[in-house]
């Protein structure tokens, strides 16, 4: 007992100390900007297609299994208010942090840990480059970056899987269907999906570089790095976005 | 297969390892181990798997830091150094790993080039390139130059990581089993590319190696390591005229079996 709170206070000692190496290197120059600019390229096209096709079919069947209850009461002229709230306050950034968790945070997280192994990372620091400068800022920045922009594309993509839905049954124009889209949503609830995006892009990018970066040694430790990378991406994402969702009912 | 002579002056000492001992948890790797290296020599280091040589020379890169004691480099003192500091003399270490450490998300080109990029910022894509295709040239690999890592065999990769450790020209150059999985033909070619380096640039260097015909090819002077210190030091004769039995398998295994 008493060593495994040993163990946990050392394991935040060591995220403490992470942190704060990241934080220095990311603002002191010189800044890795080509390196930045790969690595964000990396994480927006390898989610690319699997993103536009999970934020589609959200709007899609979203719309299409909210459509019987607004049905009921014949109000189903309301259904892009209801649908662009519920994607931009919550799908969303959602759907993006999970989806970039899979996809992003388990190829950072065996992309350092299979580095940390092969002692590349070793020879990167005798070589006098800075490992957490070059290969951990870089990453972090990137996905912080990264999974807004992904997310603003999410909801542009989900709203349109909503639309086609939507005319499957009803005659609407997309210029009235966008009309009512922008008027049901306000320029607080773009601020928030924003404000979540970056927390769940840093965290993302954060938790799996860590995890890969003191990944045990050994080809198994690779294995277990991209697997811990995409569970505890997800685990703190869907923390923090009960955190937010208090916080933002708090400041309401 | 004689050395040429080389010039080596024991007055001036590049690596001072002083008293260092080294744990990790319960096991002791060094126990209060001295050793030197003077400017231009070849020390080859001796031991058993485990017995702490490629921790001996991450102690000398910073990689790792001393429990107690001190490594001393070019006249500074490792463990005291701040980041800086650290990296300005690292550039002057070159550091060959055991399983080469290519990066392997690089080509051959790209991998030369990074230290040099990182390093000197105000070199001209000609220059770069020049100086890459020199040190290909070099470890006899120039038709590497675009391939990945991936694509090499053992022993290529393994010539690609000296290459890469020499271009940025270090006075000290460590190298861990740099024969260690070759053929026959291709461990000569890195004894001599050892012994080039040595001779070309008055660099000063440690090898480690379980392979006593490169220790006899590449050492001017030989260490070995037996439970955490360097009992035996001396030539090639010295170090194994004695019946001990920690010692005597080295040579046996390698020259009689
Ligand atoms: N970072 C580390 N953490 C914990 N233990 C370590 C670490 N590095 C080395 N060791 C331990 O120290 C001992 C010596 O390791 P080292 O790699 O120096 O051996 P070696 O002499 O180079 O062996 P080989 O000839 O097989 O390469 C080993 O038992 C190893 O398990
Ligand atoms: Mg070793």
């Amino acid at each position: 007992m008493g060593s495994k709170i040993e163990k946990l206070l050392i394991e935040f000692a060591r995220i403490h100390r992470f942190m704060v190496s990241f934080l220095r290197e990311a603002v002191s120059p010189p800044y890795e900007f080509k390196e930045i600019i790969r690595q964000c390229y990396e994480i927006g096209w390898k989610s690319f297609p699997l993103i536009s096709l999970t934020g589609f079919i959200v709007g899609f069947v979203f719309t299409k299994q909210s459509r019987p209850s607004l049905e009921e009461f014949g109000a189903t002229s309301w259904l892009p208010a209801l649908i662009s709230i519920a994607i931009v306050r919550a799908l969303a950034p959602l759907v993006t942090a999970l989806i970039a968790s899979g996809k992003v945070g388990s190829q950072i997280g065996a992309e350092l840990s299979s580095m940390n192994v092969t002692e590349q990372i070793d020879a990167m620091e005798v070589s006098g480059t800075n490992p957490t400068k070059f290969l951990v800022s870089t990453r972090i920045i990137a996905t912080t970056f990264m999974i807004p922009v992904l997310c603003f594309y999410v909801a542009g993509i989900g709203l349109f899987g909503g639309y086609l839905s939507i005319i499957g049954k009803d005659d609407l124009s997309m210029l009235a269907f966008f009309t009512q889209v922008f008027e049901s949503i306000a320029a607080k609830d773009i601020f928030a999906m924003v404000i979540r995006a970056v927390v769940f892009g840093f965290t993302i990018g954060f938790a799996s570089s860590y995890v890969g970066y003191y990944s045990t040694k050994g080809t198994e430790g690779v294995g277990k790095a991209a697997n811990s990378a995409v569970v505890s991406s997800m685990f703190l994402v869907f923390v923090e976005e009960l955190l937010i969702v208090q916080l933002l009912a708090l400041i309401n | 297969m004689e050395k040429n002579k080389v010039n080596i002056d024991q007055n001036e000492t590049v690596i001072h390892v002083d008293d260092v001992s080294k744990s990790f948890g319960d096991l002791h790797v060094l126990r209060n181990v001295d050793v030197r290296l003077y400017k231009g020599e070849n020390l080859v280091v001796l031991g058993r798997s485990g017995t702490g040589k490629s921790v001996l020379i991450k102690l000398i890169s910073g990689l790792l830091s001393p429990d107690t004691g001190n490594v001393r480099v070019l006249g500074e003192t490792v463990n005291e150094l701040d980041d800086r500091e650290l990296r300005a003399l690292r550039q002057r270490i070159g550091f060959s790993f055991q399983n080469s450490a290519l990066y392997d998300s690089m080509t051959v080109r790209e991998n030369l080039e990074f230290p040099l990029v990182r390093n000197k910022r105000n070199l001209t894509r000609a220059e770069i390139d020049k100086e890459v295709e020199e040190v290909l040239e070099g470890v006899g690999l120039s038709q590497a130059i675009n391939q990945m890592p991936s694509e090499l065999s053992g022993g290529q990769r393994k010539r690609i990581g000296i290459a890469r450790t020499l271009i940025l020209r270090p006075d000290i150059m460590l190298y861990d089993e740099p024969t260690a999985g070759l053929d026959p033909i291709t461990c000569l070619d890195i004894n001599s590319l050892i012994n080039e380096v040595q001779e070309r640039y008055n660099t000063s260097s440690i090898i480690i190696t379980h392979d006593l015909a490169c220790a006899k090819m590449v050492g001017d002077r030989m260490v070995m390591l037996l439970d955490g210190k360097f009992e035996r030091q001396g030539t090639f004769q010295e170090i194994f005229d004695t019946e001990d039995k920690r010692v005597k398998p080295f040579y046996d295994y390698n020259f009689i079996v």
